[in-house]
């Protein structure tokens, strides 16, 4: 679409994705033409609503996915072509974490040879080393090795599994990770020693993150710039500042206005939102958020917007954008 | 103040575990007047749902409850199971997390709502329906006669939230239990459900009790919030009161650890660190205390009791609370 190309070559850019689902003789639009980079060192943040496609989005990133059509470029080289050992390859490069990190580890494993296990797929067959890059990274992720190695997952607590899952994520030494909404399983006080770690990891080992989540605050929190996804296609990207202090797109302005906020001198808006997002099977024509968006008119019905700069850097959308 | 709806008087908890017993409620004193809004906020297995199932007479077959839940006059764990359930139907509802799993899925809308107020309010088939259609109309579904006839799978976790607030409202209890009932939920949801829920209260005058992990929630829509950690209440306050001046260590904590929108990317957040307490070896000392930036060799050997602040209505269980002079630490 509109975007300018990066100065230098994104490390991740994602161009005209389609990814759908078949049920039964029906067809859910999970993802309708999205296009998006991600810079070297930087985190894009795409928050959307339970299924608007982001995490949909994240595993067809990976191949975990196939798309209908678009590209997927990583590093310049196109994801969606490649199959067998050559995507095999690639995916050292990237990695995943998920929401449920307890859900994430087998039960039956030792820590220590689950943070291995990605090593052994990658081929490293020296025991020594292995066992040293795992000694590394939970360190690194503030477990004792020690401690840990030998035990099972159920001896630890939603937090302590967040941090091995981070670990197994790391120990292939990626320069990629998509994070699939990884602290939304966990407490208030747990998940920003999470987002802390992540931040911290991100510095320490030079990666790059795609971070999905559905909470607007979280995702400010650790993102340069954001995605707002809805219904299968982006209504805004742009930097966080900016796009929290003055979204463009009538949803994203929704969505910040949700977020209850802790602070009872702060009213809660009454009914901001206007029913319930319709279903990616039968999506609406034209703007996909026209049903629930207070500016919509006939155009919005007839045209569907595309993505245009509102302001530098920032783009909505959107016909009637709100600046 | 007129007399209290509800009152906990000094409950405890307690749930055998292979490891000892698990003090999940560790001496809670609560009260709610005719009408208002108390908020019980907390993390994770710090003991808010298992106090909610004290009140209900909810609690798993093994657990040892003690000390008293009035409601109404009546103390709930003495009633005859009859009169109990009697009571449940008419005057105390609750609402879940998951709306999912509160429905049944097998049957549809129409019959779990009209079985509900046939029951309990002694009405006719037609009249039930007539009833159950204004119920849905109010919680703000739309096409409700259409709807009575669907199954709960062909709504959205949304509707099916309000459905559940439906049934739950269809006795017009004189409290409802909101146990996290829009944590399953998208935001734009969870703010046309908690308006969905304050609105109903106020109209039918029906005192509430939200039970959430998010101090976003209880904020701008509860009159009085409690903390819990532990099984404890560590402070209870009036909610302007509270956010106004916090003296638990752990609020004011629990709060900074909360990711802001007008805070700057890649702030690092004041997490709290370490994580609570093992339920089934209760500590000597202030149970925050191993996570508390402000504890004291006190803190660790004698448990801090809730005493009253200077402002009133407001208790905190804390040996070295924060921000008691004007000024301080604000």
């Amino acid at each position: 679409m509109t975007q300018p190309a990066a100065r230098e070559q994104p490390l991740l850019s994602v161009d005209n994705l389609v990814v759908e689902y078949g049920l039964g003789n029906r067809t859910v639009h999970a993802v309708s033409g999205v296009s998006l980079h991600v810079a070297r060192g930087e985190t894009l943040g795409l928050v959307g609503e339970s299924g608007c496609g982001k995490s949909t989005l994240g595993r067809a990133v990976l191949q975990l996915r196939r798309a209908k059509s678009g590209r997927v470029l990583f590093d310049g080289e196109d994801l969606t072509a490649m199959e067998g050992e050559a995507l095999r390859k690639m995916r050292r490069r990237v990695q995943l974490i998920f929401q449920d990190p307890i859900a994430s580890l087998n039960p039956r494993r030792r820590i220590g040879d689950i943070v291995a296990e990605p090593l052994i797929i990658a081929g490293v067959r020296d025991a020594a080393e292995r066992k040293r890059r795992v000694h590394e990274v939970l360190l690194a992720v503030g477990l004792d090795p020690d401690l840990v190695a030998g035990r099972l997952p159920h001896e630890f607590s939603g937090g302590q599994c967040q941090r091995i899952c981070i670990a197994r994520s790391l120990v292939l030494n990626p320069e990629f990770i998509v994070c699939d909404e990884p602290v939304s399983a966990l407490d208030v006080s747990i998940r920003a020693q999470i987002l802390n770690l992540l931040e911290e990891m991100k510095a320490r080992f030079g990666l790059t993150l795609l971070f999905i989540a559905h909470d607007l605050a979280v995702v400010k929190a650790v993102s340069d710039r954001v995605a707002v996804m809805y219904l299968g296609r982006l209504c805004e990207v742009g930097p966080s500042e900016r796009l929290f202090a003055k979204p463009a797109h009538p949803y994203t302005g929704l969505l910040l206005e949700a977020i209850p906020v802790p602070d009872p001198d702060v009213r809660p808006a009454e009914s901001v939102a206007i029913g319930e997002p319709p279903s990616p099977i039968a999506p609406p024509s034209g703007c996909r958020f026209r049903t629930r968006c207070p500016r919509a008119d006939q155009r919005c019905s007839a045209e569907m917007p595309e993505l245009r700069e509102v302001a530098p850097g920032q783009f909505a959308a959107c016909h009637h954008p709100l600046c | 103040m007129s007399a209290p709806l509800l009152s906990i008087e000094d409950v405890t908890v307690e749930l055998p575990t292979p490891r000892g017993n698990l003090r999940a409620v560790d001496h809670v004193d609560l009260s709610l007047a005719p009408g208002r809004t108390l908020g019980i906020v907390g993390e994770s297995g710090c003991g808010k749902t298992m106090l909610s199932r004290a009140v209900l007479q909810l609690l798993p077959k093994k657990a040892k409850l003690s000390g008293r839940v009035m409601f109404g006059g009546q103390d709930l764990a003495r009633l005859a199971p009859e009169s109990l359930r009697r009571l449940r139907a008419r005057e105390l509802a609750v609402v879940f997390q998951d709306p999912m799993t509160s429905l049944n899925p097998v049957l549809t809308i129409g019959t779990q709502l009209m079985e509900t107020i046939q029951e309990h309010l002694e009405l006719d088939a037609p009249a039930a329906r007539k009833r159950s259609i204004e119920l849905l109309a109010a919680v703000g579904i739309p096409a409700p006669e259409h709807r009575l006839a669907q199954y709960p799978h062909q709504c959205s976790g949304g509707m099916r939230q309000r459905i559940a607030i439906a049934i739950a409202l269809s006795c017009e209890p004189k409290l409802l239990i909101a146990d996290e009932p829009t944590t399953a939920l998208d935001v734009t949801i969870q703010a046309q459900i908690l308006d969905l829920l304050a609105r109903e209260q106020r109209r039918r005058h029906m005192a509430m009790i939200i039970i959430t992990h998010d101090l976003g929630v209880v904020a701008g829509r509860a009159d009085e919030v409690a903390v819990m950690y532990a099984g404890r209440v560590v402070e209870r306050a009036p909610t302007q009161a509270l956010f106004k001046r916090m003296h638990m260590p752990y609020t004011e904590a629990l709060l900074a650890a909360i990711p802001k929108l007008e805070t700057a990317p890649h702030t690092p957040l004041p997490a709290i660190s370490g994580r609570p307490p093992d339920p089934t070896r209760p500590l000597r000392g202030c149970s925050f205390a191993p996570r508390c930036r402000y504890a004291a060799a006190r803190c660790r050997e004698a448990k801090p009791e809730l005493k009253a602040a200077e402002t009133s209505g407001h208790l905190y269980a804390c040996f070295h609370p924060i921000q008691m002079a004007e000024g301080i630490g604000a």
